[in-house]
């Protein structure tokens, strides 16, 4: 699956890169265990945690019933009782019947039991769209689970970054909400590091430096406006691109240390624009950096409607394109 | 509250192996629970307090269940209406006050409602007000019992008839069934979620009977009998600690008071029901049949229900005189140390 490019790095995808550090942790931490619905004897719907069970047995690698609440939820007690589940939603689209189970008890764990009891739980899901995944297999769920002290949100788009916020994930001591970008799972390759290494949860990542216009993003629309950014960069715009990496925490600093070089914000995300991470961040900045602003806030995001659909005008509507983005970045740089 | 024992003792005393220490134990654990409970309302009725909820008539199953449970060994991840289990594992009326007065020093430091107790000491978990939220808590921690090979420890789960009814109670016996682990389901039916009855709950009034549709084994108990309650929990749980799997035991009692100090029952029920029910008051019956039966002298029975308002006096004392916690407080164990508290 992978090949080796260099002595201390590995090419891979960040489907390879989400299985080789799931597997590391199997291998390093027998408190480890995987459940969810088919993660067992088909492995993983994209074949993630494939083999898994023949190497870690089915105590570790566990099929669950077709139940997403209680997936969450006896990770959770499991989790309050010393093992360190990684539990899997099989697409964010499923995720809603354990709404209760993240929101209402893993997030408050510690906080109502002021610390007696902890919650070391990675729930990992599938999410975003241009795969033709119509309703149910292509939704951004992060805003819903945004709002929510005692959770924290990771939404990788990098394979190095997927390992290294997957191990942080793993190590931490509260939930993580970790979201994989199914489009990007094959899609986007890169080197990864041998060996173990961290990335701290709530540091965003300077992917492409520039000084007229900053861009926040993450997921498949982060490769997107580096490749907008990109073509700005041929017509001698330029525009800083920072890869979020964790939602929550939100890095105010990298964000407000941008806006104040580039004095100009757009944030670009697939989720639904209404009450979406960039109304944070707009909320975040304007309270912070107004005075530092030479235009107003943008933010290039999903329509708000249910969800993409089927039909490929439908899915294509719903979905922005590099070309628009770099529409949106040059009326930005220009303005 | 007040308590009339008129009625004849409906049982005959049943030992099932306790002796007379234990159910005399059993007997102080339900005269604490009822007096603790009293107290509650008081409180509440006397403005120190802004609220408490009721478990009376549920003294019997809790205390039986709970001299089944073995402390240092098995967990326990109840519901909010355990008062009486609680006690019977070992929390402190002191707690319990702390508790109510929702002081620093109580297990959530005082963010909690009344009874939502956590203590890794006693084996008790964290408790939520979502009904059934702890079912699937209970199977992941039995889950983990089963996974490091901890033979001889079971996890003990409560619940009410209401929660039977969530989509987390069936998932979770469902699991539990699939993987045969060590925990026991109680369910402590009172016939009344809140205003809603048994019947508006179930197409059916056995809980129990679900237990075969999952592939577990099923027992239901007079949930009035202490002795009864112990014997079916207590073999339901040295089944779950040999390793023989999961058992859902239904316990049939009764909510004699409102649901909670908000709560007014003459809305949904009759009060003729309630008085109806009352003859078979688990605490009366049982302290007539110790009598009956020469486990306790009348004398003795008096001696212990003053030293039972005695503690409780002394731990209102205390309670009340301990610190509110500091406001500051609200920022506290959102996260581990060290992260910062960020403000959104």
């Amino acid at each position: 699956m992978a090949v080796v490019s260099s002595a201390n790095s590995t090419v891979m995808n960040n489907v390879e890169a989400v299985r080789a550090t799931l597997y590391e942790a199997m291998k390093n931490d027998e408190r480890t265990v995987i459940l969810g619905e088919d993660v067992g004897a088909r492995g993983n719907v994209f074949l993630i945690t494939k083999d898994f069970i023949g190497e870690f047995g089915e105590r570790r690698v566990i099929d669950t019933p077709i139940a997403e609440a209680s997936i969450v939820g006896i990770a959770v007690g499991m989790a309050m009782e010393g093992l360190r589940p990684i539990a899997e939603i099989q697409f964010a689209d499923f995720i809603y019947p354990s709404f209760n189970q993240i929101v209402g008890e893993a997030a408050k764990i510690r906080y109502r039991s002021n610390g007696e009891y902890t919650c070391p739980l990675v729930i990992r899901t599938p999410y975003g769209g241009g795969v033709r995944g119509a309703l149910s297999h292509s939704v951004s769920i992060e805003a819903l689970f945004y709002h929510v002290p005692g959770l924290k949100i990771v939404a990788p788009s990098f394979p190095d970054d997927v390992k290294g916020l997957l191990n942080a994930a793993i190590d931490d001591p509260d939930p993580v909400l970790f979201l994989e970008h199914k489009k990007t799972y094959r899609l986007i390759k890169g080197e990864v590091p041998d060996g173990h290494y961290t990335i701290p949860l709530g540091k965003a990542n300077v992917r492409k430096a520039g000084t007229q216009l900053t861009v926040v993003s993450y997921g498949l629309y982060l490769h997107w406006a580096l490749e907008a950014a990109q073509r700005l960069q041929e017509e001698n715009l330029s525009v800083e691109v920072i890869d979020l990496r964790s939602i929550r925490p939100m890095d105010k600093t990298a964000i407000l240390n941008s806006v104040e070089k580039t004095r100009k914000l757009l944030i670009v995300h697939e989720d639904n624009k209404f009450g979406g991470i960039g109304a944070e961040i707009s909320a975040m900045v304007a309270e912070e950096a107004l005075f530092s602003l030479d235009s107003p806030i943008r933010r290039l995001c999903g329509p708000d409607v249910p969800s993409m659909g089927y039909a490929l005008p439908l899915e294509e509507e719903f979905m922005s394109s590099p070309a628009e983005m770099a529409d949106a970045m040059r009326a930005m740089v220009k303005f | 509250m007040a308590i009339k024992p008129e009625a004849q003792s409906k049982v005959s005393l049943e030992r099932h192996g306790l002796t007379d220490e234990q159910l005399v134990a059993i007997f102080r654990t339900m005269l604490m629970q009822r007096t603790l409970e009293n107290r509650g309302f008081q409180l509440n009725r006397q403005g120190k307090i802004p609220f408490a909820s009721a478990s009376e008539g549920h003294e019997a199953v809790q205390a039986g269940a709970a001299m089944a449970f073995e402390r240092g060994k098995d967990i326990l991840v109840p519901y909010y209406r355990d008062l009486g289990l609680a006690l019977g594992i070992g929390l402190t009326p002191y707690e319990v006050l702390l508790s109510l007065f929702a002081r620093a020093a109580d297990h959530s430091a005082g963010r909690q409602f009344p009874h939502h107790y956590a203590s890794r000491r006693l084996g008790l978990h964290t408790i939520s007000s979502i009904i059934a939220a702890q079912l699937p808590h209970a199977v992941g921690a039995a889950f983990a019992l089963h996974y490091r090979g901890e033979a001889g420890r079971t996890v003990l789960t409560t619940f009410g008839d209401g929660a039977t009814s969530e989509g987390e109670w069936h998932e979770s016996v469902n699991f539990a069934a699939v993987h045969k682990l060590p925990i026991v389901f109680l369910c402590e039916n009172n016939e009344w979620a809140i205003s809603t009855p048994l019947s508006k709950q179930m197409g059916q009034p056995d809980v129990v009977k679900r237990a075969e549709g999952y592939g577990l084994p099923g027992a239901a108990v007079d949930g009035m009998d202490p002795v009864a309650c112990y014997a079916a929990v207590g073999a339901a749980m040295q089944r779950a600690r040999s390793g023989r799997g999961p058992t859902l035991v239904e316990a049939k009692c009764y909510r004699f008071l409102s649901h909670t100090t908000d709560d007014d029952d003459r809305t949904y029920r009759s009060p003729d029901e309630v008085r109806a029910r009352r003859k078979d008051d688990p605490v009366p019956c049982f302290e007539r049949l110790l009598v009956e039966y020469a486990v306790l002298s009348a004398e003795q029975v008096e001696a212990l229900k003053r030293g039972v308002l005695e503690e409780t006096n002394d731990a209102t004392d205390r309670a009340e005189a301990m610190a509110y916690p500091d406001a500051a407080d609200l920022y506290e164990k959102v996260y581990a140390e060290g992260w910062e508290p960020w403000t959104l």
